[in-house]
């Protein structure tokens, strides 16, 4: 039984302390990881810290590397051989893959079956379990929250600290509870809920804090919605996003790869259940919302935080009483060329991207092939389907879903991050509008001077196929 | 902690991202050291600033967004060594302190006459004293209680050292942990 006044949050921590004679408010803690997942981008320099002290790496079978930042979404020559047009890439590639092979570390590169992003890989191969602490040097390392793990994002010379003692030093957060009730309308996804959470409460509410997402509407997601939701708990400036495990996530683990098997999984599950039962504990903050009031969402801004129903209308600078926020307010419209006061409903788009590791999953691909089927990708639109893994391209190859998208139109390309942060050649041109599937919408992230539009996977299919910024609903 | 004096490089906008700080793009290293040549690459909304700023004066909540130490990294190297904001994201504040990047917490209103004192003269040079917890610019005092969290910059040559060093020394806490849960970890070595 969790002790009474404890959320998930407070008995993961606990559990993982290892300077257990500590008192809460005296300076950081010792936490103990589980799981330390790390690709090309931010990993060299601390295998470089590594290599300049002599030390080893602690525990190379809690390590899983994959790559997926700057890897090319076009497919091999025939000699099976990728094309790196990047000299930088191709040696920080290599480079990842000398590391690995000098520390011991278990590595997926480009070809392999469990290659990915980081973020779609790890769970579907059963490494992300419940109860677990998992970090990476990546923002969206909350992905794993959905799991009932505590997941965060760290930066490089913390990638050496748990490399060299697989722990680091944390301040404790706070605890933020975010309560979706009520059931999500047709056309209304997982990410239109992440996305009208974010649009109240803002990009830096959860600043300091944990999310936990609570609520009949978490309870009846999919695993994979429930990481679309977990996942940009950092777009509202929580490092981390808790979802209290429950049969759905045991079923999902159940038969993967790297989770428990027979006795052993029953086992698991049992103890899974007796330590995280439903919080009893109190938070520091809650907001809660209504899930039956939810409308399909874009972004008109160049932060996360800026967006609103699909059919709203850009929303005035002059409202905001504060000067500073009018003018940053202000700038963001202009970088977008959106007018206050206009809908965007039926402005051109240039570009779509469905991926990353928001909305690459097979659901996420189901999604916008289903509204894709039978028709066309606007002409003049650029439509690029990038899945999320290896694994999952294989899963909608096998139903002919890359059927569906290159009859429409659209690029169907190799798994990996691509145009989501545009390292690795995928990006839209100056002045482009893109509506992606991704997270964040800020200046620049997909390509200089580019625009992103944040949308869930229904919405840019949607947009796909008529040109224009669109409301699902009105072709499903 | 010493004093510092220097010209201000002036950016009072909100939300600035890591993704602004340094673009994805020039990520595609395996050095720490250069970032700062890409400092602000596809920046279009220029302030105001000095060739010899050490000081970045910035809007509400900044370096939200990507983990990327390489934004902390891009500072230093371009030779910001304190920036002045009225909120830091988490991952961007603990990575600036663990490579001796000072995050400068001040109050909202504070912030306000701070920035109409540069608006009005961005020849402003500005004193942070970090003892004294106060900064100075013209005739503005400021003092600030958040500049620097309980752990203190990272002083080691290397980024994140003492850490480092803090936690090889309890090693024996580490084993004992490890000890005590055992069965509990199931990862790469039990596929």
């Amino acid at each position: 039984m969790p002790a009474a006044g404890l959320t998930l949050f407070d008995t993961i921590w606990d559990d993982h302390r290892v300077n257990v004679e500590s008192t809460p408010g005296g300076g950081p803690d010792t936490l103990y990881i589980d799981l330390h997942l790390i690709h090309e981008v931010t990993s060299p320099q601390a295998f470089s810290i590594l290599r300049d002290r002599g030390i080893k790496l602690r525990h190379p079978d809690q390590t899983m590397a994959t790559m997926d930042h700057s890897t090319p979404s076009t497919p091999p020559g025939p000699d099976g051989k990728y094309i790196i047009e990047n000299p930088d890439a191709e040696i920080q590639l290599a480079a990842l893959e000398s590391n690995c092979a000098d520390f011991g570390v278990p590595l997926y590169p480009m070809g392999h079956e469990n290659q990915g992003i980081v973020h779609v890989t790890a769970p579907e191969l059963g490494l992300v379990q419940p109860g677990m602490t998992i970090v990476c040097g990546d923002s969206h390392t909350a992905t794993h929250g959905a799991f009932g793990a505590l997941a965060f994002g760290i930066g490089t010379s913390q990638v050496a600290h748990v490399f060299a003692t697989q722990c680091l030093l944390a301040n404790r957060p706070k605890t933020f509870e975010i309560t979706i009730d009520g059931t999500l309308q047709p056309g209304v996804s997982a990410k239109d809920v992440i996305l009208s959470v974010i649009a109240r409460i803002g990009t830096e509410a959860g600043t300091g804090h944990v999310f936990e997402y609570t609520g009949s509407t978490i309870r009846a997601m999919s695993m994979e919605e429930r990481m679309t939701v977990t996942n940009m708990s950092i777009e509202g400036g929580a490092t981390a996003g808790l979802i209290q495990p429950d049969d759905t996530t045991f079923d999902y683990l159940e038969g993967r790869e790297f989770a428990p098997r027979g006795a052993a999984f029953d086992a698991a599950v049992a103890d899974w259940r007796r330590r995280f039962q439903p919080a009893n504990g109190t938070y520091e903050q809650c907001v809660s919302f209504n899930a039956d009031e939810m409308e399909p969402m874009i972004t008109y801004g160049t932060n996360p935080g800026m967006g609103m129903p699909v059919r709203d209308v850009v929303p005035d600078p002059t409202d905001f009483k504060n000067k500073s926020d009018r003018v940053s307010f202000q700038r963001a419209l202009d970088y977008m060329q959106f007018e206050p006061g206009k809908p965007l409903l039926g402005h051109p788009v240039d570009v779509v991207f469905v991926g990353s590791c928001t909305n690459s999953r097979l659901s996420d691909l189901r999604d916008a092939a289903g509204l894709m089927d039978g028709r066309k990708v606007k002409d003049g639109v650029r439509m690029l389907v990038v899945p999320g893994s290896r694994r999952v391209k294989a899963a909608a190859e096998r139903e002919g879903l890359d059927q569906i998208f290159i009859r429409a139109g659209a690029e169907w390309r190799e798994p990996g991050c691509s145009m989501c942060l545009a390292m690795n050649g995928d990006l839209i041109e100056p002045g482009q509008l893109s509506v992606s599937t991704s997270n964040r919408n800020f200046e620049g992230r997909q390509g200089k001077r580019g625009r992103t539009v944040l949308a869930s996977p229904l919405t840019a299919a949607a947009c796909a196929v008529t040109g224009v910024i669109t409301d699902v609903r009105e072709l499903l | 902690m010493e004093t510092l004096t220097s010209p201000v490089m002036f950016l009072p906008i909100d939300n600035i991202d890591t993704d602004r700080i340094i673009p994805a793009r020039f990520l595609i290293t395996t050095k720490i050291k250069g970032l700062g040549r890409h400092f602000f690459n596809d920046w279009t909304h220029a302030s105001s600033s000095h060739e010899n700023a050490k000081i970045l004066v910035a809007g509400h909540n900044f370096g939200c967004g990507s983990s990327r130490e390489h934004a902390v990294w891009a500072l230093a190297d371009y030779g910001i060594e304190a920036v002045v904001s009225t909120k830091f994201a988490d991952i961007f504040h603990a990575n600036a302190l663990r490579n001796r990047l000072v995050p400068v917490v001040v109050e909202a209103a504070d912030h306000a006459r701070l920035v109409t004192t540069l608006e009005d003269d961005p020849e402003s040079t500005i004193t942070i004293d970090y003892d004294a917890r106060r900064l100075t610019c013209g005739d503005l005092e400021i003092s600030f209680t958040a500049a620097i969290s309980d752990i203190g910059t990272d002083e080691s040559e290397t980024p994140g050292g003492e850490e480092l060093e803090a936690l090889l020394s309890q090693s024996h806490l580490i084993d004992g942990h490890e000890a005590a849960h055992k069965a509990r970890v199931n990862t790469m070595g039990n596929g």
